[in-house]
């Protein structure tokens, strides 16, 4: 991550909105460092696209402060913060061709006609949109329309680019495409940009830190690797991975987890450990099979899919589902040996959820 | 009725039979009332039909009657009048009003009931009203009058020069209601994103509403002038009850014209010559707005 | 961390209530609402006033002695040409021409739009199109004929003849009405009833009438309003005794004949304008959806 010997590109300081009696946004920080992809993750309510429209100057903020590059935005005009946007329905001038789209906001700010000629001609070239400069949006597809989309945040010379759930209007395949481009054009800029989505695909693949969040609080603000291997609680660890993380309702005793009357060793576990009780969660991938198992389960429903199968298992009444690698087919109802790798696990505090 | 449309083997005709029984009121009105009515008007607009019709062909004679006639000559030009004076100001009013209401404003739907109201009133009833406002000796002119004001002279219901304008400011007070609540239903169909995107460029909200929205809004533009258009042609009541088509002719329209030929100075085949000319008024405007509205999307 | 300074703007952008935008805003529309109003206003303090009054004090002065008398004399004694019975007489006329050519109009209207929705058949699409640009064609060109027809059929100048030309001419806005309604609703709804083997008019009378009663309501409400404020029909197709209101208010309004009642002119204007008014402030919402469901293609 970037030193912190520089000053962030964007730091939001006690960031609060309610509106009326209803809290939406309760004392959000952040600091976002030039150049960082930041990833605002959660469902729908969770207050993601809320923080960013707060950021743009969209929404009226309840309290608190927003800097961008040092500069104290609170209360500037959207224009004014060295902002750029790309929305989810890509918000294009329906009426206006693909160039004056980008150039209308440019020529409103009466830049000279060369200075915006030359931006276009830069956007063009970087999103690879200069075939269709004089097309109108509706001759456009949808991956077209969100390159424009981004085209003209592009043109605006800005520092801090925002997202907001720019690829949830196309199908699965444009959006891998698309997400792709966004990463390289990340890197092909370096500015610093704050991404909204539901997609904890796109979420893990973009950012170079997530916040995930979850009724307007944020739960972690950590790299990907981190938010997966060690996430804070346990709504984190259950919203993050596909299928979710496997849960053990059990308790702690000594150096070794108690469920259903066998036991786990806890050795190579990282964190502070106490006697008492406990949810053990693990990870589909980080279960293997094993003559020596921890725990037995039966095999309930494999599912296939190429490069890797999952396999959903009965365990003390309850599913619980591991992931190979590999195509290695069980019986239905045969007994499965499991190891679990504790390196990886997560332990959760059962009242507080936290992580021990 | 209902059987001569379909073609093919007779078991095809009594697919979905009892739809099409149930259709037989609109076959019959569609095919009987607007294409075969209007075009009976049509052919008899040719006949020297008077007090009743007859078929007794005359050619073109009713419409050199009707072109050389003062009374449908100024009522063509009152219609004019009129229909400018109407689109122009109920459209320019109507758009402000619904800018105006789409600002986030307080008591909305206490504006919205003001401003329509007078919608829901017959313009008998309106056009009784603004007699009485516009009356010279007690109404709007002796107030202003009364406040001191002496030589404010404002007398269109007894002015033959001005009166349509009188008739244009109760079909104003009447209809720009409707146009600002549809125009207002556009308005509220615009993209919230898209708002944000001209904030984010910066573009004043005037800009915004002239360059991106009003382009955005043509089709629902496009409806409503159709409709207030076709409402334009149509008006009949409203002069009747304010102005009787005076002083002397001075504010007689088209459709009071069909009326007075047909029922009043029994002369159908004038009337029917008159109406005709309605009708292709309205085919002028109404048969382009179709093709573009329907006439793409028609094979599918 | 980095030290940074927190001086600055802080919390929610101060806004001033009275800012100049504000005023040019809420002042526009105030004004124009006023505009609005002062006709209704001047009915209601006209109608109140004594001839005298009237003759003397200016249109927008409130009445100095209130009077019910105008209102007595519009409702029960105005001169309406014929008879001098008053407007109760196009009142009662008014009620028994709408409340059958409501209920006509929109039982066959809705019919239409069901088969129209959802039993396409051949030329069906072409029947409405005509209807709907039926809807355009200027009345005066079907009038004539139209008094043939009533003629032949026995019904011109009756109250049933009006009732079948508001039936006819209502028919093309709400079918409109109810076929775009019909469209929205679930296809798999009726595809599912048809599977279980409901006819078409179980199909209409057991699934689509009990999911559609908005849509009746903003039918009633448009119909009612509609055919109440019809005068060119009522001159046209009645006789003088079955005149609905708005003919009769015309005819006491515009009488040529004695002194103009100025306050019984006014008394009247309000009773006519009552039912539709009574309806427009009572239905608010769907008034509005009900005028802009032909505008509106679905």
């Amino acid at each position: 991550m970037t030193e912190a010997t520089s000053q962030p590109s964007l730091a939001i300081h006690n960031l609060q909105l309610s509106f009326g009696a209803v809290q939406v946004l309760e004392d959000v920080n952040m600091q976002i460092m030039p150049g960082e992809f930041v990833v605002l993750l959660g469902g729908s309510g969770s207050g993601k696209s809320t923080i960013l429209n707060c950021i743009a100057g969209l929404l009226d903020i309840s309290d608190g402060q927003i800097f961008i590059n040092g500069r104290n935005v609170t209360w500037e005009e959207p224009k004014d913060r060295g902002i750029g946007m790309v929305f989810q329905s890509y918000a294009l001038y329906p009426q206006m061709s693909v160039r004056g789209n980008l150039a209308f906001g440019l020529k409103n700010a009466r830049l000279p006609r060369q200075e915006i000629a030359s931006r276009i001609a830069r956007a063009a070239e970087i999103l690879q949109i200069g075939d269709y400069l004089d097309r109108k949006p509706a001759a456009l597809s949808g991956g077209q329309r969100q390159r424009v989309a981004i085209g003209r945040a592009l043109v605006r010379d800005v520092d801090v680019f925002l997202f907001d759930e720019p690829l949830s209007n196309l199908d699965a395949k444009l959006r891998a495409e698309l997400r792709v481009e966004i990463k390289r054009l990340h890197e092909t800029l370096g500015n610093t940009m704050v991404y909204v989505t539901h997609d904890q695909i796109e979420a893990m693949t973009l950012a170079d830190r997530i916040a995930l969040l979850r009724n307007g609080v944020i739960q972690q603000f950590a790299s990907p690797d981190e938010i997966y291997r060690k996430p804070v609680n346990l709504y984190v660890a259950g919203f993050i991975g596909s299928p979710s993380m496997n849960f053990l309702k059990g308790e702690i005793a000594g150096d070794s987890f108690r469920f259903n009357g066998r036991g786990v060793s806890l050795a190579g576990y990282d964190g502070d450990l106490s006697d008492g009780p406990a949810i053990l969660g693990i990870r589909p991938e980080h279960v293997t099979l094993s003559d020596q198992p921890d725990l037995e389960a039966q095999v309930e429903l494999q599912e296939h899919m190429g490069a890797e199968s999952v396999t959903y298992l009965r365990l003390d009444g309850q599913r619980f589902a591991i992931r190979a690698p590999d195509e290695r087919r069980h019986v239905i109802g045969t007994t499965l040996g499991l190891r679990f790798d504790m390196t990886r696990a997560s332990l959760f505090d059962p009242r507080t959820e936290l992580r021990l | 009725m209902a059987q001569s449309n379909v073609s093919g083997r007779p078991f095809r005709l009594f697919r979905n039979l009892n739809a099409k029984i149930a259709a037989i009121p609109m076959i019959l009105t569609a095919l009987v009332i607007f294409v075969g009515f209007s075009l009976w008007t049509v052919v008899y607009s040719f006949t020297k039909s008077g007090l009743l019709p007859r078929q007794d062909f005359v050619g073109l004679m009713q419409y050199e009657r009707l072109w050389s006639n003062t009374k449908w000559l100024i009522s063509i030009q009152n219609l004019l009048i009129f229909g400018i004076c109407m689109l122009v100001f109920s459209f320019v009013i109507g758009f402000v009003l619904a800018c105006l209401m789409d600002q986030k404003i307080r008591f909305e739907g206490v504006f919205r009931t003001i401003l329509l109201y007078p919608f829901a009133l017959s313009f008998v009833v309106t056009g009784v009203v603004w007699q009485w406002l516009l009356n010279p000796d007690l109404g709007i002119q002796s107030v202003m009058r009364g406040f001191g004001w002496e030589s404010f002279a404002f007398d269109p219901l007894n002015n033959s020069r001005i009166v349509m304008f009188g008739v244009v400011i109760a079909a104003l007070w009447q209809g720009t209601g409707f146009v600002m609540v549809l125009l207002l239903a556009g308005l509220r169909g615009i993209d919230d994103e898209i708002w944000k995107a001209t904030r984010i460029d910066g573009i004043p909200t005037w800009k915004t509403y002239l360059f991106v929205v009003v382009p955005m809004l043509r089709p629902v533009m496009v409806t409503t002038l159709v409709i207030v258009t076709a409402g334009i042609v149509k008006v009949y009541d409203l002069v009747v009850a304010q102005t009787n088509g005076g002083p002397g002719v001075s504010s007689e329209v088209p459709a009071k014209y069909v009326y007075d030929q047909m029922f009043l100075n029994q002369n159908l085949g004038q009337g029917f010559a008159a109406s005709t000319m309605m009708l292709i008024t309205v085919a002028i405007i109404i048969i382009p707005w179709a093709y573009l509205e329907f006439g793409g999307r028609k094979r599918g | 961390m980095v030290d940074l300074t927190l001086d600055g703007p802080r919390g929610p952008k101060p806004r001033r209530a009275i800012s100049g935008r504000n005023i040019m805003i809420y002042g526009t529309l105030i004004v124009v609402a006023l505009y609005y109003l002062i006709p209704l206003y001047v009915m209601v303090v006209t109608s109140l006033k004594g001839l005298p009054e009237i003759r003397m004090g200016n249109i927008f002065a409130p009445p100095v002695e209130i009077t019910f008398e105008p209102w007595v004399k519009a409702w029960s004694e105005a001169c309406t040409g014929l008879n001098c019975d008053g407007l109760q007489r196009g009142f009662w006329n008014s009620v028994r021409i709408t409340v059958p050519s409501v209920i006509v109009s929109i039982l066959i209207a809705s019919i239409n739009g069901y088969a129209l929705a959802n039993w396409r058949f051949k030329g069906a699409e072409l029947f409405f199109a005509i209807l709907m640009i039926g809807a355009f064609i200027p009345y005066q060109v079907m009038l004539y004929p139209m008094v043939i027809l009533l003629r032949e059929l026995g019904l011109y100048g009756s109250l049933t003849g009006l009732v079948l030309v508001h039936t006819v001419f209502g028919m093309p806005i709400l079918t409109l009405l109810f076929r775009n309604y019909f469209a929205t609703l679930p296809d798999e709804l009726f595809k599912a009833a048809r599977v279980d083997g409901t006819g078409f008019w179980g199909i209409y009378f057991r699934i689509m009438l009990p999911l559609s009663l908005p849509i009746f309501v903003v039918a009633v409400i448009l119909q009612v309003t509609g055919i109440w404020n019809d005068f060119l029909f009522g001159v046209v197709y009645t006789r003088p005794q079955y005149y609905p209101m708005t003919v009769q208010l015309n005819n006491i309004v515009n009488t040529t004949t004695g002194v103009k009642e100025y306050n019984v002119n006014m008394a009247a204007t309000i009773l006519t304008g009552l039912v539709p008014l009574v309806i427009y402030f009572v239905s608010g919402r769907l008034f509005v959806r009900g005028i802009a469901a032909g505008a509106v293609k679905g």
